[in-house]
């Protein structure tokens, strides 16, 4: 949120949202979606609870299990933290939206999510979202080049399964097609 | 493997890919908590501050005046329960409230985080915002909530887990033994309590129809939830669907029903409209249950050459106010090995928690630390190597029982786990990596086989066009239970596993009971393999009596079929399939159910899964630091419906038993008796970084008794015995016994000399 200082006092629209339902607009796999919500709204409880994109999970709400893991402007971000607002002229991607830009698919699987399903990458699937999204995001960013690195930067996901080994091996997996 | 000499296309085995697969990774799987529906409310609970006392008013109104809110229900208007159920297993088949206690009822406090109100309003953020609006004023009294506590107060229970185990065991004279015995090995364990954390919190979705309620839980079991929720509110089972098609994890805290689905439907009721309630992370450690703080204090008698001669394991725990609970750490303990004197007792401190409840791998996880790392501490003072000292004591029959083990496979098991990990290696002194010194260390494992105490039901239909839809009332908490019982399905049906589709998850279908205790896919792979194979002998017996069939007049005794085509067996080119049959008939589908259980309580065998663990550690001794730098584990669980999911539950148990033996505690604070870590940043499991390359191997073992597949289970015996095979080699490295868990730096860093 702006911060007042004499250089960038917010102007009178910002002063004047909230705290009760203010209109905001958000890109989200593509597409322009308006929606009504009080400012202090996570962008995690947008997706589920407005959008009905319940890929992205609550599992903490505090940002310790990762499992909420979705894009903004291609960058992970832990959507539990974030107010929605704060998401507004930014483009949202969730795993609705990893396959098909537009979220619509057509049966259509990222090479991410087909070796998850190839290497058991998974158990209960409750975190496998959030794991995904992390991972493409692990792969793009360059941070996959060997297990050690892949342990490091995906440690911020939770699998209470542990199904670690075979999340690595899908990663490496979906690394070595792309 | 135990198998009717199938072929090798048998669907049965097969790692296919799970069926729930592209639901789970594209975010298409809706859990509990995610069900659309139109009028949706949220509902938040409130905790209790005090863990012992009484709540002396309620003042709710600023709550109730925030914008949104549309109830705040507490003890005073919720209204009352129909009757509380007993406590029972959810393996039982009926009801299972985690605790003799349903709260809302009256101001009275057990514990902390007791639930005292709930609020209900329009969106989440409402919600949550007037619930800590509620306030609540208590008269507080002193709690107790840890052992140190209340020693004094320790009691022997006459029976804990609802009844069905016995407070105390014994078989010979174990204090004459112990007398006796050239050496003896004794020691005191102390263990932390642990909470499950599955990632997905428990939630439900209720809405009523009328005098209809539809409840979205997430459960082990949807017949429990149905059961429980049913008896609590004094309303027939004929009135309560309860569906639950993914469940985000479990490891024990949704095997029992705890209060929410329950509190859900009396919201719902209330506001009149579907409510949603899950808990907050930190109400996960107060609303489902957990694994107990207990001490155990194991004595191994043994003679010169290692062979057992008596075995006496007293374990000393905390319960809730309301039952007689301890997980059941005795029982394989008196089991693993050939001993002649036993004696083993439980003791129990009413304590101000919630009734402790089963976690993953229960009893077992603790009991074989007490026993295994005693087993090593034999083996060092023989001078034995620790898996000689183990085949020593191979126990060729049950030594609780006498009877004869339905299989078995441990001596097999230890050989394979030694090769995996190259127990050859293991050198004295151990070995040195730069600052990190090498341990190797094993332990036994063994989980028991349990049946449920009521039938098994499944239905099998197979449609004119060919396909075939199989049912029973199964949740699949990642088990992979849904892509197994597509393959038993396939099998029976003699059909391509592509055309067969397995469906569990909702109250509507044949009713299982909860699949707790690894007992999942032995009963419910019996009860779909009994409707599948009643069906397929229905089509055949429908086809010989077709006049228009070409298998008309055969003996269905030698029709065989294949890919869901009937034909004669000495004349293969004569047959038609089950699709041609039906359509000319023109029936839409034929039908068949099929149940299997419960097996007689007094069978002529014993049943245990046996395996081996075997671990490498790296200990920075100076630091105190330890890296478990691989696990390998071979086990004979009997027939193995799907070799990928097996192997990954299997995998993930072991991760489980290392994440326990260095990671897991819940710290309670005595002086406000509320858990003082109750988040994931302060509970501790493990993350990607610490998991290390985990070696699974299967050993087959002939598996004809315990159910019609032979099938033993996966779910817990990949953790029993792991966290002991780390402590050994964490001993093989420093040569220091730590005898509690979790394993922290505090005890192992090196204190400086003087």
């Amino acid at each position: 949120m702006a911060v007042r200082t004499p250089e960038a006092s917010p102007g009178p629209e910002a002063a004047e949202r909230g705290p009760g339902p203010v209109k905001v607009r958000l890109g989200v796999n593509g597409r322009e979606r308006g929606i009504d919500i009080e400012p202090r709204v996570s962008l995690l409880e947008v997706l589920r609870a407005e959008l009905d994109l319940t890929g992205a999970k609550r599992g903490c709400d505090q940002g310790t299990c990762g499992a909420c893991t979705v894009w903004v402007d291609g960058r992970r971000v832990l959507a539990c933290l974030t107010l929605a607002i704060t998401c507004e002229g930014r483009e949202v991607t969730t795993i609705e939206g990893l396959a098909r830009p537009d979220g619509t698919g057509d049966g259509q699987l990222h090479p991410m999510q087909e070796e998850f399903i190839a290497q058991d990458a998974f158990q209960c699937g409750y975190c496998t979202p959030g794991q995904i999204m992390s991972a493409v995001g692990c792969v793009q960013e360059g941070h996959a080049t060997d297990d050690a690195e892949i342990k490091e930067w995906m440690s911020g996901n939770i699998c209470r399964c542990a199904a670690y080994p075979h999340i690595r091996a899908a990663i490496r997996a979906a690394r070595d097609r792309v | 493997m135990s198998t009717s000499a199938e072929p090798s296309t048998s669907p049965i085995g097969r790692p296919l890919d799970r069926v729930d697969g592209r639901a789970k990774v594209t975010g298409a799987a809706r859990y509990a908590a995610e069900v659309p529906l139109p009028d949706l409310t949220h509902a938040v609970l409130v905790g209790a501050r005090v863990a012992c006392g009484r709540i002396t008013s309620i003042d709710a109104s600023e709550a109730e005046r925030q914008t949104g809110v549309l109830a705040v229900l507490t003890h005073e208007n919720i209204g009352k329960i129909a009757g509380q159920p007993p406590l029972l297993p959810s393996l039982a088949g009926t009801v299972a409230p985690g605790e003799t206690f349903f709260p809302m009822q009256s101001d009275q406090i057990h514990y902390a985080g007791q639930q005292v109100a709930l609020v209900v309003a329009e969106t989440y953020e409402q919600a949550l915002h007037a619930s800590r609006l509620v306030r609540v004023e208590y008269a507080e009294q002193p709690s107790v909530t840890v052992i140190d506590d209340a020693r004094d107060q320790a009691y022997e229970p006459e029976a804990i887990f609802a009844g069905f185990i016995p407070g105390r065991a014994q078989r010979g004279d174990v204090a004459q033994a112990l007398e006796q015995a050239d050496v003896t090995v004794d020691n005191t364990f102390s263990y932390a309590a642990n909470h499950h954390n599955p990632i997905e919190p428990s939630a439900a979705t209720a809405w009523w129809e009328g005098d209809r309620l539809t409840l979205h839980d997430t459960t082990q079991g949807v017949t429990a939830t149905q059961h429980t929720v049913a008896a609590l509110l004094g309303i027939p089972h004929t009135r309560i669907r309860v569906v639950s098609h993914f469940t985000g994890g479990s490891f024990g805290a949704k095997a029992m029903i705890w209060h929410h689905p329950t509190l859900a439907a009396l919201a719902a009721r209330a506001v009149h409209r579907p409510v949603r309630l899950a808990l907050t992370r930190e109400q996960m450690f107060t609303g489902c249950g957990h694994r107990e703080e207990q001490e155990h204090h194991l004595t191994l008698g043994a003679d010169q050459r290692g062979r057992l001669t008596a075995l006496r394991h007293h374990k000393l725990s905390l319960t809730s106010p309301f039952d007689h609970w301890a997980e059941p750490s005795l029982g394989v303990v008196g089991q693993m090995y050939a001993c002649p004197h036993y004696e083993g007792a439980y003791h129990l401190i009413r304590a101000n928690t919630m009734t402790p409840t089963f976690m993953r791998c229960p009893g077992e996880a603790t009991g074989l630390f007490s026993l295994e790392t005693s087993m090593d501490e034999l083996a060092e003072r023989l001078g034995l190597d620790p898996v000689e000292l183990r085949l020593r004591n191979f126990a060729e029959t049950d030594p609780a029982s006498g009877k004869p083990w339905s299989s078995n496979g441990l001596e097999e098991c230890y050989r394979r786990g030694a090769e995996r990990i190259g127990w050859h290696r293991r050198a004295e002194p151990p070995a040195r990596d730069g600052d990190w010194v090498i341990g190797l260390g094993m332990a036994a494992s063994a989980y028991p086989v349990y049946g449920p105490n009521n039938p098994a039901r499944a239905r099998a239909r197979v449609y004119a066009d060919g396909t075939a839809v199989v049912q029973a009332a199964v949740t699949d908490i990642g088990t992979g239970v849904l892509t197994a019982m597509t393959q038993v399905a396939a099998e029976a049906l003699c059909l391509p596993v592509e055309r067969c589709r397995f469906e569990g998850g909702d109250t509507d279908l044949p009713h299982v009971a909860a699949t707790v205790g690894s007992s999942g896919a032995g009963m419910v792979s019996a009860a779909v393999y009994a409707a599948a194979t009643e069906l397929r002998a229905q089509l055949v017996a429908r086809a010989v009596a077709d006049e228009g069939s070409p298998l008309h007049g055969a003996d269905p005794d030698h029709v065989v079929v294949r890919d869901g085509r009937m034909m004669r067996g000495d004349a293969p080119d004569t047959g038609e399939s089950y699709a041609e049959l039906l359509r000319r008939n023109f029936l839409p589908d034929s039908e068949a159910t099929g149940s299997w259980g419960p097996p007689p309580h007094d069978v002529p065998y014993a049943a245990l899964t046996f395996g081996a663990q075997f671990a490498e550690v790296a200990v920075d001794p100076e630091l105190g630091l330890v890296r478990v730098r691989r696990l390998a584990g071979a086990f004979a669980p009997g027939r193995v419906l799907n070799a990928k999911t097996a192997r990954s539950q299997l995998m993930g148990g072991m991760i489980w038993g290392l994440s326990q033996a260095l990671l897991e505690a819940t710290h309670m604070e005595p002086n406000t008796g509320r858990w003082a870590n109750a988040s994931l940043g302060e509970y501790l499991v493990p993350v990607n970084a610490d998991a290390p390359e985990v070696d699974v191997d299967f050993v087959d073992v002939e598996e004809n008794l315990v159910n019609p597949l032979g099938v033993k289970g996966v779910g817990e015996v990949g953790q029993a015995g792991v966290a002991a095979a780390i402590a050994n080699a964490i001993h093989h490295a420093t040569g220091r016994r730590i005898r509690k868990m979790p394993i922290t730096i505090e005890d192992l860093v090196v204190a400086p000399e003087a």
